[in-house]
C-alpha cells in the first residue's frame, strides 16, 4: 500500500505498533485509551483494525464477490452444475471471520460462507475445484454439492446441506473445549430462516446452561429461499431470541465490514475466555437469488432489490475507506485487479483437474480402526 | 464367581473405560443421578464433571455428542428410551453417519450413543420399541444389539475404542433378567461378528436382544421332542456378519428368524433377503419370520403385549411346523 491514509490526514503515527484505524473519528481517542488503559481490559482500540486488516478485508470480500461470478457463470456455460452463493453478505462473513484467530478457533458455516472461508485459508483454486466436485476438493472430494465446506487442518467443520443440524455440533465442540479448559472460541452461522430449526433452540439453550465458548451467528439476508422474514418469525430482530435462553444477543450491520468484526471480536475473546455464549444477528442482504436454480423475480420486488444494492457492503466499504482517505481508489483498484487475475486462473486451473474415478464413491464409509 | 447382571455388566464396563480414558465423558437425560435404568449409578460422583446431565432433547444430545467426538474426546450418549431417539434421527442420518465419508476420513467420529430398546416391560407404545431397522440402514453407523452380560461387555469396550458412531442397543427386558459369570469363557464378542450359541441340525433360528434368550429356551425345549437346532446370535446388526448366517443356513436348510419388530421392512426382512439370495440351493423350505403384527406399536395391556411379541413358545410352534416341512 501506499502512504498511510492517517499520515496523509495529518494525524501523527506513532513509528511502532502504528495503530491504524478505520473510523476515523475514534482515532483520536483510541490512541490516547491505548495509552492509558492496561491491556487486559477490552477497550476499543483493542478491536481497531490496522491499514493490512483493512487491506486483507477488502480483499476478502472482493474475491469473494468475484469468485461467485465467476461461478455462475461456469454454471450458464453449463461447466458447474449448481451454484449458491454469498453475494451480499460479504462484509458479515469477512468481519466475522478476521475475528477469529485462524487454525485454532473451530467454526461450522453454513452454505453462503465463501468469505468465511478464504479468510480462513481456502484459496481461490479450492473454491473452485469445490465448485466442480473434483477430486482433490479438500471439502468433500466430490461427495457434497458446491459451498457444503469442511476442512479439519483449518478447525472447519464438515457440514450437510440440512439447516442448523450444525448449531449443535459447535455446543458439543464447545463443550469438549471447556471440558479439556481449550481456551479456543467456535464460531456457527446460519440463515435467518435456519432459527427456526429445533436444533437452533437446542443448540442455544445448551450453550447458555454450560457457558460454553459459542458464537451463533446469525447472517439474516432477509430471505429463506422465497420466504421473507415476516413468514419465518414473528419478531423483529433474531438477537432478541438470545434473552429467552439466558445469553447476550446483539444485532450489528451485516453491510459493515467493520462493524461485523468490531462486534464478534470483542464476544469471541470474552467468550474464550469463560463468558459464555453470544448470539449476534449480522443484518444483511441476499444480493442474488437462492441458488443458480432460483428466479427471485417471482417473489421478490424488484424495487427492494435496487434499494439494498446501493447499500452493497464492498461499495459502501470502498466508499468509506476511500472517503476517509485510508486508500486511495488506485490502491483498491490494484487489488481488484489482482483479484481478477487470480479468480481467471483459479477457474482455468481447476477446470483441468482431474475427476473423481466413479468406485471412488466406495471409500470412507468408515474409519478403520488404529 | 458371582454373576454378573447385564445392567451391572454395562454400568462396570463404563466406570472401568472412564478411568482409563479421561476422553471419555457421558451425556443423557438423568445420567448424573445414575439414570433411570441405574446404568450410571456412583460414575458422577467418581468422575465429577464428565457425567452431564442434558436438557430434554434427544437431537440436542446426539448433536452435541458429534461435535466433541469431532473435537477429539470421546462421548458416551445415552438416549433414556430408544423410542424418543428419533428426535435425532436427523443428527444420526444426515451428520453422524456421513461424517467420515463426506470428508473421504478427515474426520471421523469415535462416539457411542446407548440406548434401552424392546418390550416385554409395560412400557406401552412409546417405551417398547424395535428402532434397529431405521438405524441399521444407515450406512456409516455401526448397530451393535448384544444378549448376554459378558458381550454386552466386550462390545461396549469395542464400541467406545472404534473410531466411528456406534448406537449401543440395550435390551431393557434383560437388564436384570440375565446373568452371567462374567468369567465363563465363550470367546471375546467383537463388532461385526454373529456367534453360534447352540448347534443342531434340523434348522436354524436367529436372533438378538431377548428373543435371543427365547430362542435358545425354545430350542431347549424342542431338543427334549428331537427337534436340534441351531441358535445364531447376531450380536451386531450393522455391519452383519453375512458368513455366520450363511454358514448356518447352508448347514441346516431351515432357517427361523425371530424379532420382536413389526414383521414389514423389519431387520429380518434383510437377513431373509440374504438368505434367499446367497443360500438358496441350500433350502429346504421357505425362510420363515416371526415377528409382531404390523399395527403401530406394542400396546401397553399386557393381554395385548403378549399377543405382540414373540416368546419361546411361539418360537417352538413355528420351529415344529417349519422342521417338518
Amino acid at each position: 500500500m501506499g502512504r498511510s491514509g492517517f499520515e496523509r490526514i495529518g494525524i501523527h503515527v506513532p513509528t511502532i505498533s502504528p495503530v491504524r484505524c478505520a473510523n476515523i473519528a475514534q482515532v483520536a481517542a483510541a490512541v490516547t485509551t491505548r495509552a492509558r488503559k492496561p491491556r487486559s481490559h477490552d477497550t476499543v482500540s483493542d478491536y481497531l483494525l490496522n491499514e493490512q486488516q483493512l487491506e486483507d478485508m477488502y480483499y476478502h470480500m472482493i474475491l469473494a464477490r468475484r469468485l461467485n461470478e465467476r461461478m455462475l457463470a461456469l454454471n450458464r456455460q453449463g461447466r458447474a452444475p449448481f451454484v449458491i452463493a454469498g453475494a451480499g453478505q460479504e462484509a458479515a462473513q469477512v468481519g466475522a471471520a478476521m475475528a477469529l484467530t485462524k487454525g485454532v478457533d473451530y467454526v461450522a458455516p453454513y452454505y453462503r460462507d465463501l468469505g468465511m472461508n478464504l479468510v480462513l485459508g481456502m484459496t481461490p483454486r479450492e473454491a473452485m475445484l469445490n465448485l466442480l466436485g473434483k477430486r482433490d476438493d479438500p471439502n468433500s472430494h466430490g461427495r457434497q454439492m458446491p459451498s457444503h465446506w469442511g476442512n479439519t487442518a483449518r478447525k472447519v467443520v464438515t457440514q450437510s446441506s440440512v439447516v442448523t443440524t450444525q448449531f449443535l455440533h459447535a455446543a458439543g465442540i464447545g463443550l469438549a473445549a471447556k471440558l479439556r479448559n481449550d481456551p479456543i472460541v467456535v464460531l456457527t452461522s446460519c440463515g435467518e430462516g435456519s432459527t427456526a430449526k429445533g436444533d437452533f433452540h437446542e443448540a442455544l439453550n445448551f450453550a447458555a446452561i454450560h457457558k460454553l465458548p459459542v458464537i451463533f451467528f446469525v447472517e439474516n439476508n432477509g430471505y429463506a429461499i422465497s420466504e421473507s422474514t415476516e413468514k419465518e418469525m414473528p419478531v423483529p430482530h433474531v438477537a432478541d431470541r438470545g434473552r429467552g435462553y439466558g445469553l447476550r444477543g446483539q444485532v450489528v450491520d451485516g453491510m459493515d465490514a467493520i462493524a461485523v468484526y468490531q462486534t464478534v471480536k470483542p464476544a469471541a475473546d470474552q467468550a474464550r475466555r469463560g463468558g459464555g455464549p453470544f448470539l449476534i444477528e449480522a443484518k444483511c442482504y441476499r444480493l442474488w437469488p437462492h441458488s443458480s436454480d432460483d428466479d427471485d423475480s417471482r417473489y421478490r420486488p424488484k424495487s427492494e432489490l435496487e434499494e439494498w444494492a446501493k447499500k452493497d457492503p464492498i461499495k459502501v466499504f470502498r466508499e468509506r475507506v476511500v472517503s476517509d482517505s485510508i486508500f486511495p481508489p488506485e490502491d483498491l483498484d490494484e487489488i481488484e485487479q489482482r483479484v481478477d487475475q487470480e479468480v481467471r486462473d483459479a477457474a482455468q486451473w481447476a477446470l483441468m483437474q482431474p475427476d473423481p474415478e466413479p468406485e471412488d464413491a466406495l471409500g470412507f464409509v468408515y474409519k478403520e480402526l488404529g | 464367581m458371582a454373576e454378573t447382571t447385564v445392567i451391572e455388566a454395562i454400568r462396570s464396563t463404563l466406570e472401568e473405560e472412564m478411568a482409563l480414558d479421561d476422553r471419555i465423558f457421558l451425556i443423557g437425560e438423568d445420567v448424573e443421578a445414575g439414570g433411570v435404568f441405574r446404568a450410571t449409578d456412583g460414575l458422577s460422583k467418581k468422575f465429577p464433571g464428565r457425567v452431564i446431565d442434558s436438557p430434554l432433547a434427544e437431537s440436542g444430545i446426539v448433536g452435541i455428542s458429534i461435535g466433541a467426538a469431532h473435537y477429539g474426546l470421546r462421548p458416551i450418549a445415552e438416549i433414556q428410551f430408544a423410542d424418543f431417539i428419533h428426535s435425532a434421527f436427523d443428527q444420526l442420518c444426515s451428520e453422524a453417519s456421513r461424517w467420515c465419508y463426506r470428508t473421504s476420513g478427515d474426520a471421523h467420529l469415535p462416539m457411542v450413543v446407548r440406548t434401552p430398546w424392546g418390550g416385554g416391560v409395560h412400557g406401552g407404545q412409546h417405551h417398547s420399541q424395535s428402532i434397529e431397522a431405521y438405524y441399521a440402514h444407515m450406512p456409516g453407523i455401526k448397530v451393535v444389539a448384544p444378549s448376554f452380560p459378558a458381550d454386552y461387555r466386550s462390545l461396549l469396550k469395542a464400541a467406545i475404542a472404534d473410531p466411528n458412531p456406534v448406537l449401543f442397543l440395550e435390551h431393557k427386558r434383560t437388564y436384570r433378567l440375565i446373568k452371567q459369570d462374567l468369567a465363563e469363557n465363550r470367546g471375546e464378542a467383537r463388532i461385526g461378528k454373529a456367534r453360534v450359541t447352540r448347534t443342531g441340525s434340523d434348522l436354524t433360528i436367529v436372533a438378538y436382544g431377548l428373543m435371543l434368550h427365547e430362542s435358545l429356551a425354545a430350542a431347549e425345549a424342542l431338543a427334549s421332542e428331537g427337534i436340534e437346532c441351531t441358535v445364531v446370535d447376531l450380536l451386531t446388526l450393522n455391519p452383519l456378519d453375512h458368513e455366520t448366517l450363511l454358514e448356518a443356513a447352508k448347514a441346516t436348510g431351515k432357517v427361523l428368524i425371530v424379532y420382536e419388530d413389526t414383521l414389514t421392512g423389519g431387520f429380518g426382512a434383510e437377513l431373509a433377503a440374504i438368505i434367499a439370495e446367497h443360500a438358496f440351493e441350500y433350502l429346504d423350505a421357505p425362510v420363515r419370520r416371526l415377528a409382531g403384527p404390523d399395527i403401530p406399536s406394542m400396546p401397553y395391556h399386557h393381554a395385548m403385549e403378549d399377543f405382540f411379541m414373540p416368546n419361546r413358545e411361539k418360537i417352538a410352534e413355528a420351529a415344529r411346523s417349519l422342521a417338518a416341512y
